[in-house]
C-alpha cells in the first residue's frame, strides 16, 4: 500500500531537500504534500488524506509544536503518526515533542537512510517494502 | 577547551558532516585564518545568522556566486542558471545546518543558546560589518577551485549576564 506524506517546512529549500530524500529511500510513496507552516498544514489536512506528517519545529505563524499539539486533540488526525524534524541541539524541545506524542525526530543534517530507518519503522504496518 | 579553539574544530567537523550528508561532497580539512586573513568578501553571496543567549553574536559562510549555484545544485538537484530564489534558499539552509549544528557542540560548555532565521546578500561591492568587538573565529574551505568561507564570532552576553543577576531590591526601585 502506497502512503501519503505531508512534509511542513517554512524553508522551500528543505522541502526540496526532503522531496529528494523521500524518493531516493524506495518507500512505496503515492503523493508527498507540502506546507509552509503548521496553519497551511492544517488547511492542507482539511482536504486531503495523509498517513505520516513530517514536520519542522521552528517555523511562523504556528510552529511545529503548535501542530502537533493540534493533530494530537483532532479526533480525525490523532492517530496519524508525526515525525519532527530539526537543527535544535537542546533536548527540550524534542522532549517537549515526545511528551506531546511525536512518533519520533530526525536531526538535521539527515541522510536519506536516516529518513528510511525512522520512517519505515513507523509506516511498517500500512507501508511494505 | 577554550571557546574559541571549540568553536574552530566545531565550524570543521560540522561543515564537512553537513557537506558530506547533504551534499555528498567530501570537503578537504579546512584553514584556520586569524582576523583579516582572507579579506572580507566584498561581492559574492553571503549569509548571516544571529546567535543569543548567555553569550550572543553572528555566524556567517560566504563564497563566489559559482559555488552559491554549485551548493544549489548539489542540494537541491537542480541546475540554477545564475543566482537565483532557490540558489539564496539553499545557502540559507546550508547555513542554517551549519551554524546551528556549530551551536549544538558551543551549548555544552556555554549553556542554552538561540539562533535567529538566515539573512542571505548576494550583490557586488558591498561591505559587511559587525558592531561586535570580538575577534572572528574563520575557516576556509576548498571545494575544487572554490572557496567557502565560515566564521563566527561570539562573547560572553552582558546584557544577559545582567538581567541574570539583578538584585531584586533593584528591580523594585525600577519599578
Amino acid at each position: 500500500m502506497e502512503s501519503d506524506i505531508l512534509v511542513v517546512d517554512d524553508s522551500a529549500a528543505i522541502r526540496k531537500i526532503l522531496q529528494r530524500v523521500l524518493r531516493q529511500t524506495g518507500m512505496a510513496i503515492r503523493a508527498i504534500h507540502e506546507a509552509g507552516d503548521g496553519q497551511e498544514a492544517l488547511a492542507l489536512l482539511a482536504e486531503h488524506r495523509v498517513d505520516l506528517v513530517l514536520t519542522d519545529i521552528n517555523m511562523p505563524k504556528m510552529d511545529g509544536l503548535q501542530l502537533l499539539a493540534s493533530l494530537k486533540a483532532s479526533a480525525q488526525w490523532h492517530n496519524t503518526p508525526v515525525v519532527m524534524i530539526t537543527t535544535e541541539g537542546g533536548e527540550t524541545k524534542v522532549a517537549e515533542a515526545v511528551k506531546l506524542g511525536a512518533a519520533g525526530y530526525v536531526r538535521k543534517p539527515f541522510t536519506a537512510d536516516q529518513i528510511k530507518e525512522k520512517l519505515v519503522g513507523i509506516l511498517e504496518p500500512a507501508l511494505p517494502l | 577547551m577554550n571557546p574559541n579553539q571549540l568553536i574552530i574544530e566545531s565550524i570543521s567537523s560540522s561543515t564537512a558532516n553537513v557537506f558530506s550528508t547533504m551534499l555528498g561532497v567530501e570537503l578537504p580539512l579546512g584553514e584556520v585564518c586569524r582576523q583579516g586573513e582572507p579579506p572580507e568578501p566584498d561581492d559574492g553571496v553571503v549569509s548571516f545568522i544571529g546567535i543569543a543567549g548567555t553569550w550572543a553574536g553572528t555566524g556567517s559562510l560566504s563564497c563566489s556566486p559559482q559555488m552559491a549555484c554549485r551548493i544549489c545544485s548539489q542540494l537541491l538537484m537542480t541546475e540554477p542558471p545564475a543566482v537565483n530564489e532557490d540558489v539564496l534558499d539553499a545557502v540559507a539552509e546550508l547555513t542554517n545546518m551549519i551554524i546551528g549544528s556549530v551551536k549544538t557542540d558551543l551549548e555544552s560548555q556555554l549553556g542554552p543558546l538561540g539562533l535567529s532565521i538566515p539573512t542571505v546578500v548576494f550583490g557586488r561591492n558591498f561591505k559587511t560589518r559587525s558592531a561586535g568587538k570580538t575577534e572572528w573565529m574563520s575557516v576556509t574551505f576548498d571545494w575544487e577551485s572554490d572557496r567557502l568561507l565560515v566564521k563566527m564570532c561570539l562573547a560572553p552576553n552582558e546584557k544577559a549576564h545582567a538581567i541574570h543577576h539583578v538584585p531584586v531590591h533593584t528591580c523594585a526601585l525600577e519599578i
